[in-house]
């Protein structure tokens, strides 16, 4: 085990990690602005210095891309903040992205020797921190292109697994087509994510990089309906075909009452209020229903930002309806800490049953049960059961369904020849391969709901493996073979 | 970006758009839509492709001005580009030798019937269309329509043209009637209110009636949800399930109520876009 030795370094090791400015939750729930404010270059380098150095730094470990976090921490102390970008990006192309949304505490940063006794190295901070600086100062470079080759590969969804394989392709002189369904590109990061946790032109720039790099981008272009993946194989002339196009398609309860005014998807609430910019109505002209008394159900990440986008809507009360306790909530720390930070409460053990409305056919109260904890389930979590004559009824005006995902079948019901799981999901092997030869896949639309890191991982892999079957010339049809990975 | 070549005002508030879009064109079939936004801060808002040309690589939409977004589409001019246009969306029609058909169009609703009428007509079935509108100076595509239809009926609220009547009139005597022999198949598109009675009308003579519904959308993929509509005892998304379906097992007030969620924001936005245009 590396031992906890503060290095040739005279001043004692700070415990704690740097703080990083943040916006007050009284003024910051009147505005969609970013909550943390990011650090200083003092800070950073302040923050930086906490690093051990590890020989063996079991912090890469804990990230799904094997960032090298001791090089890049390194740099940063020493103040090189544009080189300790270029590191990162060596094997993590979106790190403005990562450093905000990554889900430290249980990957790179759980792991961090220092968090045995202190608090870890805050490493999402400062990977967000050099990234910001590389680009706010302009000192993004582009990196060295191989020469052309005559080889075309189309990507299918602009999320993050689909722009790490375009940016992983292009480098190595491939023709890379991006096709995405919405009129703007990045996926959950532009749709799903509100602008107060990762504002929308970080992800403008991080695109604008990989058209720069020649990358091309199609929108508006739904794969199944305005052009099939056979037809971008056959008549358009892929070589190879990725397919990212994310899990989307919402999960609702079935439960009375459920088609009312004012009852959301969370896809459908937040695509309104981030995609379509409804917060901004009626500047832009997609309206959305700004409940006084909100209730999410859910307790995901998903429905932190619902409520959290609610508060900033002009809602009085947020209700975050949750049918396990606490212990359960599988929405990251920081995020549950900002939400509670900002107000919005929480209803454990509590279970919708049915929602009820006006004449109007508006959502105006809601039926609930609570519930207790029993037996684990098949998740090893404790199964939540109803409470014998506990329904309740409360008062809400809009409510907001954050319970999950599946597999949209849009895109993979029009592709023959392409395997799917019993849920839908598209199954591939190791490599990313798809059982249709030339075709392969990755990030939610094969593993359900995940991590932006981790479609990327799955994106990389794929990007590696298309080079491989395309630039040894063997023909990737002869080279095909499908060892189903269980999910 | 997809450009338009031609624009026209059909009649008041109705206008035609024929945009260049080859890749749709080749793909549209009767009963598809698109999803278009006029600017970038527009809604997206979906339209059915009312005729199509493969050969000249456009295809037509036509839309009613009823709030923000159908009038900014409608101050658009020859030679603009639309801000996106996204398609073809839905299931196509059934287009089979059912025998003999009632269209009943009501409104802007001829326009996405004409494409059916017509693929049904060459397909060998006979139909009989009726056309409604509120008086005769809104009906449009009358000539197109009649020239798909064996028969073809006009109603107007006012009697300015053809009968004085609703189009549940002429459809229940049709079916009453016996006079064109059995009807076999209805077809119903228009205002949410027309569809459901037409619904009611046929259900009772156990006539299979197909509407084409127009929820409110976003995505027009399956990915939100906005759009569902309870049919039979199931929930369905009208882009993806639809948009197309069984009239007779609709719940036409969930329907119809959830038209109305934005109706105060409709207003709102409406009020805001015609000053605006005004200080232009
Ligand atoms: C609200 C929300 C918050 C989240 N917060 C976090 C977080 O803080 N940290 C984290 O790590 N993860 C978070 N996630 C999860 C993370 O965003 C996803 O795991 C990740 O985005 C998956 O990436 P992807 O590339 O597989 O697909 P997506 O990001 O879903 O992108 C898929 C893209 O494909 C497009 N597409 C779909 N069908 C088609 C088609 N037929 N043709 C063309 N294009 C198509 C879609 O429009 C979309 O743009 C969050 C998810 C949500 C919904
Ligand atoms: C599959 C489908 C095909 C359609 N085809 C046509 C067509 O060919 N021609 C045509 O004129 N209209 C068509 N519509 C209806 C058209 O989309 C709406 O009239 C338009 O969205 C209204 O937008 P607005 O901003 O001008 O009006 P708004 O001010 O938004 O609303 C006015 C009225 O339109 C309805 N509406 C509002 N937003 C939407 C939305 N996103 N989708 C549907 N309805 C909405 C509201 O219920 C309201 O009653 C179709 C709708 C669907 C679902
Ligand atoms: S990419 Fe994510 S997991 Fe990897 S080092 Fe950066 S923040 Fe940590
Ligand atoms: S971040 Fe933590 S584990 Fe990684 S090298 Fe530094 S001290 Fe060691
Ligand atoms: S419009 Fe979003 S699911 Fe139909």
């Amino acid at each position: 085990m590396t031992k906890i030795k503060p290095a040739k370094k005279k001043k004692p090791l700070q415990k704690t990690r740097t703080p990083m400015p943040e916006q007050d939750p009284a003024a910051r729930i009147k505005n969609f602005g970013e909550v943390p404010l990011g650090y200083s270059p003092e800070q950073a380098r302040q923050e930086a210095a906490r690093c051990l150095q590890c020989k063996k730094p079991v912090c890469v470990d804990g990230c799904p891309v094997q960032v090298d976090i001791p090089g890049f921490v390194k740099l940063t102390a020493e103040g090189k903040f544009a080189e300790a970008a270029r590191l990162i990006k060596r094997t993590n192309s979106l790190p403005a992205i990562c450093g905000r949304v990554c889900p430290q505490e249980t990957q790179c940063e759980i792991k961090c020797v220092l968090g045995k006794k202190f608090e870890p190295v805050a490493i999402g901070r400062l990977e967000r921190f050099v990234a910001d600086y590389e680009r706010e100062n302009n000192l993004v470079e582009l990196p060295e292109k191989k020469p052309p080759l005559a080889k075309k590969v189309a990507v299918v969804g602009s999320g993050p697994a689909g722009l790490t394989v375009a940016g992983n392709l292009v480098l190595l002189g491939y023709d890379v087509t991006v096709f995405e369904a919405f009129h703007k590109p990045g996926g959950v990061l532009m749709y799903g994510i509100p602008e107060f946790r990762l504002p929308e032109r970080i992800i403008q720039e991080e695109v604008n990089y990989l058209l720069r790099l020649g990358v091309k981008l199609e929108l508006n272009q739904v794969i199944g309906r305005s052009i099939t993946i056979d037809e971008l194989m056959e008549r358009e002339g892929f070589d190879a075909v990725f397919i990212g196009v994310g899990a989307g398609l919402p999960i609702f309860l079935g439960l009375p009452g459920e088609d009312l005014g004012g009852v959301y998807s969370a896809s459908e609430y937040l695509t309104r209020s981030n995609l379509m910019k409804a917060y901004r109505f009626p500047e832009y002209d997609t309206p959305i229903v700004r409940g006084n008394n909100v209730s999410v159900i859910g307790g995901g990440n998903v429905a932190m930002d619902s409520a959290r986008t609610a508060l900033r809507l002009g809602a009085q009360t947020v209700t975050i309806v949750y049918r396990r306790s606490r212990d359960e909530l599988p929405a990251r720390a920081e995020e549950i800490h900002h939400a509670e930070e900002e107000g919005v409460v929480l209803k454990l053990l509590t279970n919708p049953v049915a929602f009820e409305g006006d004449d109007r056919g508006m959502v105006r109260r809601m039926q609930c049960l609570r519930m207790e904890l029993g037996e684990p389930d098949d998740s090893g979590r404790r199964r939540p059961v109803p409470i014998e004559g506990s329904q309740f009824a409360f008062d809400t005006d809009l409510v907001i369904l954050a319970i999950g995902s599946r597999a949209n079948p849009l895109l993979t019901k029009s592709t023959p020849g392409l395997s799917l799981n019993r849920w839908g999901y598209i199954e591939v092997d190791e490599m990313g391969r798809t059982s249709k030869p030339g075709v392969w896949a990755g990030g939610d639309i094969v593993t359900g709901s995940a991590t932006v890191i981790e479609a990327m991982g799955a994106g990389k892999t794929a990007a590696r493996d298309i080079h491989q079957c395309l630039s040894e010339g063997s023909g990737v049809v002869r080279l095909w073979r499908v060892d189903t990975k269980t999910h | 970006m997809p450009r338009i070549l031609q624009k026209s005002e059909l009649v008041p508030d109705i206008h035609q758009l024929v945009v260049q879009s080859p890749q749709l064109a080749a793909k549209a079939r009767p009963g598809h839509f698109v999803i278009v936004m006029a600017d970038p801060q527009g809604e997206r808002i979906p339209l059915t492709i009312a005729d199509f040309d493969p050969s000249g690589g456009t295809i037509t939409l036509v839309l009613m001005v009823v709030g923000t977004s159908s009038a900014k589409l409608a101050k658009l001019a020859e030679g603009d580009d639309l801000h996106a246009m996204i398609g073809p969306l839905g299931h196509s029609s059934e287009i089979d030798r059912f025998g003999t058909l009632v269209m009943v169009a009501g409104g802007v609703g001829t326009a996405p019937i004409y494409p059916i009428a017509r693929a049904m007509h060459q397909r060998g079935n006979r139909v009989i269309s009726i056309q409604g509108a509120r008086s005769a100076e809104l009906l449009f595509w009358r000539e197109k329509l009649a020239a798909v239809s064996d028969r073809h009926i006009i109603t107007t609220d006012d009697g300015s043209l053809g009968r004085k009547a609703l189009v549940t009139e002429p459809l229940g005597e049709l079916l009453e009637s016996g006079g064109e022999g059995k009807i076999d198949r209805v077809y119903a598109i228009g205002p949410a209110i027309m569809m459901k009675f037409c619904a009611q009308t046929t259900r009772p003579l156990g006539v299979k009636t197909i509407v084409s519904l127009n929820t409110i959308m976003v995505d027009g993929t399956g990915m939100c949800g906005g759009c569902r509509v309870r049919v039979g005892e199931k929930s369905l998304f009208t882009c993806v399930d639809g948009p197309e379906f069984d009239g007779h097992l609709v719940d036409w007030d969930n329907v119809l109520s959830r038209q109305k969620i934005y109706t105060a924001e409709e207003k709102c936005s409406l009020d805001r876009y015609i000053k605006e245009a005004r200080q232009q």
